[in-house]
């Protein structure tokens, strides 16, 4: 089971990392040939960093559009976000101070993340309009965040895993000096599902934190009156006319 | 009232998000162009025979000419912050009408040829084939969206449904299945000049007429030229401004400010249409076709500036695509931007001190003010942003006592469609049309009902044409629905004009 997890988490880091890489990729290269912003929209480059950063840090468009969808939306990726740094201290050694001063935020930040997730997945079902355009693979997206959620708080808060075998297996990852995994059920489950979500990441909708940094509607500079805006194609039109 | 063989919605004082009910639009399907007016554009006259290969091949030149659809196609997560923001789910209950409903008609194909998921999994992520009955539902449910991008204010990630259905339709093109209202509207710009065929001298004899309207009212030679070499601003406006109500009020204003700043001006015959529905197409050679005419317009008359009508849709392609489509504009005056909106120009010319306004001559109205939502979400005027809703009101406000806005969520970038824009201004979906005014018609009715208010100004031709069409559904009159540049005509007095008076109040009596 030590060598299944090893070798699954391996084949998982590289899909996630090239996957993402890959989609960068495209979208960096395909051409964004006319100026779209959604106005009214900063006029300068910094003016759309911090557009962005509000967008990113605040979901700033999701609040104007419905508040309760907000509130589930931030309390999952707060939470997830708080849960993500806490890990952090089973793949650096020493433990940095930072990393220690979340490690009581992050613990129950789990219960915020779980919330969030149900009240966004309660959405699904309850609101017939949310209900029209859920497929199952949103479903099972859920699914599989919740029970990630669920099996890593139970860890924390029910059945303790041995957390001094887990650092000696995960750092032995980092530094290829493989270390037997803890046996432990709970584990097992949890880290399956941990490679599940990233080997999916970069082919499904879990892309869209990677597509809204190049969401042309938010990351544009409203000047099109005073620079020209041509795409390659659009440029070869001119040469041939 | 507006008889309709529909049923009307009812207005509800406390708009409320309804219930879905699939299927309430899927028979509207506007007329397919003929094959003479697709071939104009440059596409097949009539579906291929292999049509749903050349739409992959198109969809997939599309992904890699348009970030915008690639990111757009990925990016959503079914969250449903778009689901209530759209006029024509609100007016028409047809779950397809929710923006992310109407991507995903798209999106369901673009999962089954261009994702891995989509390819071995298929009824998991919602992918299918691109089938007859999946065409069908593209040709309907994308000329249900008037490009209005009120979605993509609400959309987390931006996503803006305009560039998936502006996708959609020109893929459809390119098969051979266009929507006769804009492509025979192009056909036309291309063969007479303007959308709504009409010649230069026709043109010429409607200025000369509004000359002579002009001059019996105020007893001052306001001119309207045409094709005026050497003049210092070449007009680009929408064609509807010509002839239509209240349109062509508004046409008489910016001549009036014009004449009382003291610049010389024209139209151009050849560029007689600020429209541009390459746009709604999503036709970037059309649209670059259609832009090109200003440019050579404004190159031949030799002009100095350019500065643009009452239009949407127009001015974003003026503002925002113009530079990049037919620029640079190199050989245009520097001082001033290119292009500039009428309102622009009228608000410096006020602040200036230039015009003699008497404001009381509107005190019969009470105004409100409709955001166009090209102008609103799409644009800007003047230096800072949202100068898209200061300037309007604030030239509204030097030339009106009575100003009051509606509420809140629906105005400046929140503003809801008028239900006629993005190439849907045709009869054959009145239906669509009539739904789809709804939101704006219940804020409307508030603030008549609240503040007592008697007219809407607006600053597009398409709103305009629109609202004069569909508010008697609702109870409203044709005649409540005004130009911006009707109220500036209305209260400005004019350099050695008639004494005010008998003349004027004679013919207050007699409209």
């Amino acid at each position: 089971m030590s060598l299944a997890i090893t070798v699954l988490f391996y084949v998982a880091t590289v899909i996630l990392i090239t996957g993402l890489a890959y989609r960068i990729w495209v979208y960096a290269k395909v051409p964004a040939p006319l100026k779209i912003a959604t106005t009214p929209a900063p006029v300068t480059k910094g003016g759309v960093v911090l557009r962005m950063f509000r967008e990113v840090a605040f979901f700033e468009s999701l609040f104007k559009s419905n508040k309760l969808l907000w509130l589930l939306g931030v309390l999952f990726h707060l939470g997830l976000l708080l849960v993500l740094l806490r890990h952090l201290r089973y793949f650096i050694n020493p433990v940095p101070t930072v990393i220690e001063l979340v490690q009581p935020f992050g613990k129950y930040a789990a219960f915020a993340m779980i919330a969030g997730l149900l009240g966004l997945w309660a959405r699904r079902f309850v609101i017939d309009r949310v209900r029209y355009i859920s497929a199952p693979s949103d479903h099972l997206i859920l699914a599989l965040l919740v029970l990630i959620g669920i099996s890593g708080a139970s860890m924390t808060f029910v059945s303790h895993v041995d957390v001094v075998g887990l650092k000696s297996f995960t750092l032995g990852l980092l530094t290829f000096d493989w270390k037997p995994l803890p046996s432990d059920l709970l584990l097992v489950v949890h880290l399956f599902l941990v490679a599940v979500l990233m080997i999916i990441f970069p082919y499904s909708k879990l892309l869209h934190g990677v597509g809204v940094f190049f969401s042309p509607t938010r990351n544009q500079v409203d000047n099109p009156r005073e620079k020209r805006h041509l795409a390659d194609w659009a440029r070869k039109l001119e040469e041939n006319s | 009232m507006a008889k309709a063989k529909f049923e009307v919605p009812e207005l509800q004082e406390y708009p409320e998000v309804p219930k879905i009910e699939p299927g309430t639009m899927a028979h509207l399907e506007t007329f397919k162009a003929k094959p003479e007016f697709q071939e104009a554009l440059g596409f097949p006259g009539e579906l291929v025979d292999n049509w749903q290969e050349q739409a992959i091949e198109a969809m997939g030149d599309m992904l890699g000419k348009y970030r915008s659809l690639k990111v757009y196609m990925d990016s959503c997560v079914k969250c449903g912050a778009c689901t209530d923001k759209c006029h024509y789910y609100l007016g028409t209950k047809d779950p397809k009408n929710m923006p992310v409903a109407r991507q995903d008609l798209m999106r369901k194909v673009y999962r089954r040829y261009f994702t891995l998921a989509g390819k071995f999994f298929p009824k998991l992520v919602g992918a299918t084939d691109f089938t007859q009955e999946v065409l069908d539902d593209w040709y309907n449910y994308f000329h249900q969206c008037s490009q209005c991008r009120r979605c993509s204010v609400f959309c987390p990630y931006g996503i803006d449904t305009a560039e998936i259905s502006m996708a959609a339709r020109e893929i459809m093109d390119r098969i051979g299945v266009g929507d006769k209202y804009s492509n025979e509207i192009i056909g036309k710009v291309y063969r007479i000049g303007n959308n709504l065929g009409l010649p230069g001298p026709a043109l010429e004899d409607t200025l000369e007429g509004l000359e002579e309207d002009v001059f019996d009212e105020t007893g001052v030679e306001v001119k309207y030229p045409m094709d005026v070499k050497g003049a210092d601003i070449l007009l680009v406006t929408p064609s509807a401004d010509f002839f239509a109500e209240p349109h062509v009020d508004g046409l008489i204003g910016y001549g009036k400010v014009f004449h009382e700043a003291g610049v010389s001006w024209t139209v151009s015959s050849k560029a007689s249409e600020a429209a541009n529905f390459g746009m709604f197409i999503g036709s970037y050679e059309n649209m670059r076709k259609v832009s090109l005419r200003i440019r050579e317009a404004a190159l031949e008359l030799g002009v100095k500036r350019i500065i643009f009508g009452e239009c949407g849709h127009a001015w974003r392609v003026a503002y925002a695509f113009l530079n990049t489509l037919a620029g640079p504009f190199d050989f245009l005056d520097k001082n001033y931007p290119v292009p500039q909106h009428i309102l622009e120009f009228t608000l410096d010319e006020i602040e200036k001190g230039t015009l003699n306004i008497d404001k009381s001559l509107n005190d019969d109205m009470v105004l409100t003010f409709h955001d166009s939502c090209n102008v609103a979400r799409a644009t800007r005027m003047g230096d800072k942003p949202g100068g898209q809703f200061d300037i309007p009101r604030a030239v509204i406000k030097a030339v009106c006592n009575n100003y009051v806005d509606m509420p809140e969520d629906t105005i400046r970038e929140a503003t809801f469609c008028c239900g006629g824009g993005g190439g849907l201004l045709t009869d054959d979906l009145m239906e669509l049309r009539v739904k789809g005014a709804k939101p704006r018609m219940e804020a409307l009715k508030s603030v008549t009902e609240e503040y007592g208010v008697t007219h809407m100004a607006a600053i597009c031709a398409i709103c305009k044409s629109q609202f004069t069409k569909v508010i008697p559904y609702y109870g409203f009159e044709m005649d409540q629905i005004v130009s911006v540049h009707q109220l500036v005509s209305n209260a400005l007095i004019l350099t050695g004009q008639n004494s005010e008076g008998e003349e004027d109040e004679s013919e207050e009596d007699a409209a």
